[in-house]
């Protein structure tokens, strides 16, 4: 067998490894567009499913599920969310100070942490915090159901399981990763006050009256805008890794894994996204 | 007498379901066809326990979410004329409230029970009931207790699943699986994976519900003890297809017959299948044909 390699042509092996790669990016692409093309119509039936459970307001299994999801995505991550944008605000400042103060603007890191905070590291992060905490968690949780028969037999009992299990776990996602994100933003300007207080020097009334100039609305509901989508973004994954598990408890771990990878990817995949359009659209 | 040749329109009155030349494949990692299900068609009668055998991986439980509608088949058709319906409908051309309103009429015992986990066992119970009737929450109260007594767990009730042993499992699932009063009940392997003692109980539950409720059981296993016990009509499954079909004192026949030589080849099948001999025609042939394959093919 390897002499009949050996004897072949550079030139053919060439070939031969150029082919094999775009053979597999293919099946890279295929595989790419198979699982933007599920989680999207994932995410359209879960909105229809949404849409129909407001009408008719019949998920009577619903709320008590919702309520245990938002408790467990929310108050749950409180405390991370809490201790990464300390260290944001804290960060952003000491790294800024000394640029700012070549141009004897020192007290102008209020603006930047501000706005940095507001429109970018409030929303991303807090969303990459989630995808960790509670996307991982919800791929777990119903690939283990999956893995129990436990959807199979949702279905046998004429109980879907997206307006079950995805509905309240999408809602509940995208609107405590909203309100994470106004804490985040809080926080993460105390940061910054508390580092430019201690550190810098800066007076509190200085560093707020600054940061409220530099702060429009605008910087304000962009970010809770982009924190909505991301907690869709998040869920979504989170479901659709979880739903398609196969092969026990090793296909429940892979899920968890994907899930936290492919969240972080499209998080700030979207992000760039949402920044090209309000930069285009000056919001 | 339905036998593996049945085809055309079921015509006996009380036939329930009517699978006609279903077809299965899957497609596995390296997109390669495996067909599962070939030709499979038998009638289920109404009020009747049918029993469907074959070794384990021979597509039992395919078969059983083809006929539940969890997987679409390929080929062929499975009608099913309830109580509450006046002609046969056909699994793949009902719309998905109507599969719905079907599967209302369906008690569905998996494998593993397949309780939700992050409910007790009377909440399990209450879940359907909930989901699909308007009636008092005491009334469901009282239903619920009366299923799980009917299974004997009603001093489980407040448990989680989690801190339940596989046959209380089961017996759960099954409370579950009676709450809306179904007409079809179909089991996967109800004895899989219990001792013979707690089997044994299973099995006799399920014929005191077949018996109680008079409804119509379609049990899919590979214990030959159980099916014995609990068919009134068995199917063997083998490569695919039915094999044979027939009621249960055909296959008792096949099996308590003394020399071998006096059978035909499915009956030796039968044969080797219903007293767990290691040597016959279900495996000398797979095993020549692997090995050929490994030799040849490789
Ligand atoms: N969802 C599936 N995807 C791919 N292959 C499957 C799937 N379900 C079952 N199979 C294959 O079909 C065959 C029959 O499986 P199954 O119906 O579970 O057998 P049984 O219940 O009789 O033990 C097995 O070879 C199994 O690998
Ligand atoms: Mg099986």
């Amino acid at each position: 067998m390897s002499d009949v390699s050996s004897r072949r042509s550079a030139a053919g092996r060439g070939v031969e490894w150029v082919g094999r790669v775009a053979a597999g990016r293919l099946a890279a692409g295929a595989a790419f567009v198979r699982f933007v093309g599920g989680v999207s119509s994932l995410l359209g039936v879960t909105l229809a499913w949404f849409g129909r459970g407001l009408i008719r307001r019949r998920a009577r299994a619903a709320p008590a599920t919702f309520v245990r999801q938002m408790v467990r995505i929310g108050v749950e991550s409180i405390g991370i969310v809490v201790l990464v944008q300390t260290f944001i605000g804290i960060i952003l400042t000491l790294q800024l100070a000394p640029t700012l103060e070549l141009y004897g603007q020192l007290e102008r890191v209020a603006d930047v942490v501000g706005i940095a905070v507001f429109r970018e590291l409030g929303p991303l992060l807090t969303a990459i915090v989630i995808s960790g905490f509670a996307g991982a968690s919800i791929a777990a949780e119903l690939g283990a159901m999956v893995e129990g028969e436990e959807i199979k037999a949702l279905r046998a009992h004429a109980l879907n399981p997206i307006r079950f299990l995805i509905v309240p776990r999408f809602v509940a996602t995208v609107l405590m990763l909203t309100g994470l994100t106004v804490l985040a933003d809080v926080v993460g300007v105390a940061g910054g006050l508390a580092t430019s207080m201690t550190v810098l020097g800066v007076s509190f009334d200085t560093y707020m009256s600054l940061t409220r100039e530099a702060l429009t609305l605008s910087d304000f509901y962009t970010g809770l805008i982009k924190a909505g989508c991301f907690g869709a973004i998040v869920a979504m994954i989170a479901s659709y890794e979880g739903l398609n598990v196969r092969g026990g408890a090793e296909g429940v771990g892979r899920a968890t894994t994907q899930t936290v990878v492919k969240s972080i990817v499209a998080l700030i995949g979207v992000d760039v996204i949402f920044t090209a359009v309000f930069f285009a659209f000056k919001v | 007498m339905t036998g593996p040749g049945v085809s055309g329109p079921a015509t006996q009155p009380d036939v329930v379901i009517a699978v006609r030349n279903v077809q299965k494949s899957f497609r596995d990692a390296s997109g390669r066809e495996a067909v599962v299900l070939a030709d499979v068609s038998f009638d289920v009668h109404r009020g009747e326990t049918v029993v469907i055998m074959g070794g384990s991986g021979c597509g039992k439980s395919t078969l059983l979410n083809c006929l539940i509608g969890e997987y679409a088949i390929d080929g062929g058709r499975i009608e099913y004329r309830t109580s509450t319906m006046d002609a046969f409908a056909d699994v793949a051309s009902m719309s998905d409230a109507e599969l719905d309103r079907l599967r209302l009429q369906f008690g569905i015992l998996f494998q593993s029970g397949a309780l939700f986990n992050s409910m007790t066992v009377a909440d399990n119970v209450a879940l359907p009931l909930r989901e699909h009737s308007s009636v008092d929450p005491r009334v469901i109260d009282i239903v619920v207790t009366l299923k799980l007594e009917q299974v004997h767990m009603l001093a489980h009730r407040h448990k989680m699943p989690a801190q339940l042993s596989g046959g209380q499992k089961k017996r759960a699932g099954l409370a579950r699986a009676t709450a809306l009063d179904p007409e079809i009940l179909f089991y996967d392997e109800p004895s899989a994976g219990l001792d013979p003692v707690t089997s044994a109980a299973i099995d006799e539950l399920i014929r005191d519900l077949s018996t109680k409720l008079q409804v119509t059981s379609v049990v899919v296993t590979h214990h030959m003890d159980s099916a014995l016990k609990i068919a009134d009509r068995l199917i063997m499954l083998d490569k695919g297809r039915v094999i044979r079909a027939g009621p249960r004192d055909e296959f008792l026949r096949i099996k308590t017959t003394a020399p071998v030589d006096l059978l035909d080849d499915d009956e030796r099948l039968i044969h080797q299948f219903m007293n767990g001999r290691a040597e016959g025609p279900l495996t000398d042939d797979q095993g020549i044909s692997e090995f050929e394959k490994l030799l040849v093919g490789g």
